[in-house]
């Protein structure tokens, strides 16, 4: 916890009413990485509202059929299993165990890595296929869904990779603990983005 | 004091503080970074006033040739999109950031690197944009800059790459100042300073950066497309690719009209400090005044399509878009009859600040007034794209948020510099401002009934039109002079204005307990706060205020 700035003051008054207010007991680290997750949310749902209303319209093909599901999917479980490393992160910080958080967070750095691995798989052979960005309506929308998601993966792993460098032991919680706990919302928010765009722009071509 | 026990003599490291240039680049302070997001918007404001300028001169005469074509539709373009994004809503971030902490208590901004950041991208952004001139081509798409348009083969110069990398970075920086202060104000609140104390002006900034932190991503990622289209050859807004240009309009409203109202809010939180103190009363209907701020903020992201009224989207939409814009007018509304309750029956001090103020609600509600005429479906399909709107948006941009910044800025200008500004020349700035403002943009009404459209570098010889066009050109002019004054007065009186001291004003909230110009530290001590006005309390302990 970070102390509040202190005052010269004894008697405040009306700290009745602080008392009551639950918000006053967050971080404000993790407060302002769920601020900023709120305002991301809309980002990505504007380019996923994209994506689904240009779904069928584009004039040429290919369309989403060309995708490899299940080879995605198992790159998925790869990301989807980070959320769960990531949970042993957070919970190795309140035992104030450093190391095991160092551990942790290198094994979800190497299953979110994997998971960026199989994008860049996934590209490779859509450009080989000649479907490139500005193929047609459906391949650019695809490429920038995914994209910005694999950016936002990259983004994750370098923040991981930066907290496991610089925390350290300290008194009651590692120091960087509460950087630890931002990151780690910030990661189960980018996976949980994926767990709208997989299902809408791969799972939807099984049905359709 | 632990160190001591142990024999251990701390060496702490001297730190001086930088002066000069330096201080500027390297400081973490609110409230310098305040003043630096302060004076950088006033010459953005400065540079989309000159535009504007030329944009009246071309227009004095039918068929006049000052600017070219091009030259003019860069000028409009670059005008508008000054004033939205690198004048009045940086601006309003700026007096955020200097006012909110000392308001509510605080040392400092939650996080004051990333404050540091968010002012630098603003000013990077701001001169990428400008860049543009150099690189050939300024936007030149209206403020909007809609699609297909703004695309190739419409548009072959950089125009709208510079407008959209460039609004990209200020973007970034504006949600990160947004961040910043919704967690300094929901978390650094000083002892006492309950969320029903904050002061007005915290409240507006509070809920104005949830409304940016929730409408500006759309906009990034209408941007974001717009930039690939031209720069990767995708196929976003290509219509023969199976692209929908209306996806544009919609993404961008869904930010544009929202944007609107982050740019009054937190001069409707200006005023609601400016009036009470000047009317000697305390404002009346607090609750009021914050629950109708959220109520604005709540409606203002749906209603976004009244802006594409004549896009075609069809009588349900037109219908539920037209309703709820309506509804806006009722929260609106209540603001106005609190500010006139508050004072009624007050003891008035008629300071330039007051006179801005009260300038600010009329000039407002003219503005206001015309809002519902325009949600209007069948009244828009007819003023659509004329001067009507052009009068429409200048009487609540300007008659509104600038009316109201003036006001705000008498007021504060002691707290930042430790002088006052002179009260003389703010009373030339005020009725050079009324009269130049209503000279300028109220005949443009006229204009836009008579059916001129806007955004077309000249006109042709029709009856009226001349005539209209020379004296709104020459309100121009007289608007300039009122900022010139301004300026002038701005500038000035950081030298000659005379010492303010701590209080001025004779003010209630907490930013005027400590020095002018506050010290880095902004509180020796913080001052107990027991009821929403922590300073009258202090000042008259045999009557305080209800808790």
């Amino acid at each position: 916890m970070t102390e509040q700035p202190t005052s010269g003051v004894v008697n405040h008054g009306g700290s009745d009413q602080l008392g009551r207010e639950a918000i006053r007991q967050i971080n404000p680290n993790v407060l302002g990485i769920i601020i900023f997750i709120s305002s991301e949310a809309i980002f990505f749902l504007s380019l996923i509202v994209t994506y689904v209303v240009y779904r069928g319209a584009s004039t040429s093909g290919p369309g989403a059929h060309v995708l490899n599901v299940p080879v995605t999917a198992v790159f998925t479980l790869f990301l989807w299993s980070s959320s769960l490393t990531m949970a042993r992160v957070t919970a190795h910080l309140g035992r104030n165990d450093v190391a095991g958080v160092r551990r942790w967070l290198l094994i979800t750095i190497l299953l979110g890595a994997i998971f960026l691995v199989g994008q860049g798989y996934e590209y490779y052979h859509l450009y080989a296929d000649n479907v490139t960005i500005s193929r047609n309506l459906w391949a650019s929308t695809f490429f920038t869904v995914t994209g910005f998601h694999g950016l936002h993966v990259l983004v994750g792993l370098i923040s991981m990779s930066i907290m496991a460098g610089v925390i350290s032991p300290g008194e009651n919680h590692p120091w960087g603990a509460t950087g630890v706990e931002a990151v780690s919302l910030y990661w189960h928010f980018v996976d949980a983005v994926w767990v709208v765009i997989f299902p809408v722009v791969y799972l939807w071509t099984l049905i359709s | 004091m632990a160190e001591q026990t142990r024999g251990y003599v701390p060496t702490y490291p001297t730190i001086t503080a930088p002066t000069g240039l330096w201080r500027w680049v390297a400081t973490v302070d609110h409230k310098d970074i305040g003043v630096l997001y302060i004076v950088t918007t006033l010459v953005f404001f400065l540079i989309g006033g000159l535009e504007a300028m030329f944009i009246r001169l071309q227009l004095i005469a039918p068929n006049a040739k000052v600017l070219d074509p091009e030259t003019y539709d860069e000028f409009f373009t670059m005008h508008g999109t000054t004033m939205v994004f690198l004048t009045v809503m940086p601006l309003l971030i700026g007096f955020a950031n200097y006012l909110v902490p000392l308001m509510i208590g605080a040392r400092d901004m939650a996080f004051p690197r990333l404050n540091a950041m968010s002012y630098w991208l603003l000013l990077f952004g701001g001169l990428l944009l400008y860049f543009s001139f150099l690189a050939g081509q300024a936007p030149n798409g209206m403020w909007f800059m809609y699609v297909p348009q703004t695309l190739p083969p419409y548009t072959t110069g950089p125009g709208p790459n510079y407008w959209a990398a460039g609004l990209l970075v200020t973007s970034v920086g504006t949600i990160a100042a947004s961040i910043n202060l919704t967690v300094t104000i929901l978390l650094l609140r000083a002892p006492g300073m309950a969320i029903t104390r904050l002061p007005l002006f915290v409240w507006t900034v509070l809920v104005n950066s949830f409304l940016i932190l929730w409408a500006l991503p759309p906009l990034a990622a209408a941007m974001v497309m717009m930039l690939l289209d031209r720069l990767v050859g995708t196929h976003f807004f290509d219509v023969s690719a199976g692209g929908n240009v209306l996806l544009y309009e919609h993404l961008f409203w869904f930010l544009g009209h929202p944007e609107v109202y982050i740019l009054i809010l937190p001069v409707f939180g200006m005023v609601s400090e400016t009036i009470p103190v000047f009317a000697r009363k305390p404002i009346f209907g607090y609750t009021f005044i914050a629950a109708s701020t959220v109520a604005i903020a709540f409606l203002a992201m749906s209603v976004w399509a009244h802006h594409m009224f004549t896009s075609g989207m069809g009588l349900t939409e037109d219908t539920f878009f037209s309703a709820a814009s309506m509804l806006i007018a009722i929260p609106t509304g209540v603001k106005v009859f609190n500010w006139v309750a508050t004072m009624w029956r007050g003891a008035i001090r008629w300071t330039s600040s007051m006179l801005f103020s009260i300038g600010f609600i009329g000039e407002f509600i003219i503005g206001g007034l015309t809002g519902p005429m325009l949600a209007t479906v069948p009244v828009d399909w007819q003023v659509h794209d004329s001067y009507f709107i052009v009068a429409h948006l200048h009487y609540v941009f300007f008659g509104g948020s600038v009316m109201g910044i003036f006001a705000a800025a008498y007021y504060w200008y002691p707290k930042i510099t430790g002088r006052l500004m002179s009260e003389n020349l703010g009373k030339w700035h005020f009725w050079l401002t009324i009269v130049g403002l209503n000279l300028t943009f109220f005949p443009m009404h006229l204009n836009g009934l008579l059916g001129m459209p806007r955004h077309v570098y000249t006109y042709p010889n029709l009856p009226g039109l001349a005539e209209l066009n020379f004296w709104e050109t020459i309100g121009a002019f007289i608007l300039a002079t009122a900022v010139v004054v301004f300026v002038w007065n701005v500038v000035a009186s950081v030298r000659f204005g005379r010492i303010a001291g701590n209080d001025p004003w004779d003010a209630w909230t907490l930013e005027w307990a400590t020095a002018s110009p506050p010290p880095p530290y902004n509180f020796a001590s913080i001052p107990p706060v027991r009821s929403r006005r922590p300073l009258w309390d202090l000042k008259h302990p045999e009557n305080p205020d209800p808790r």
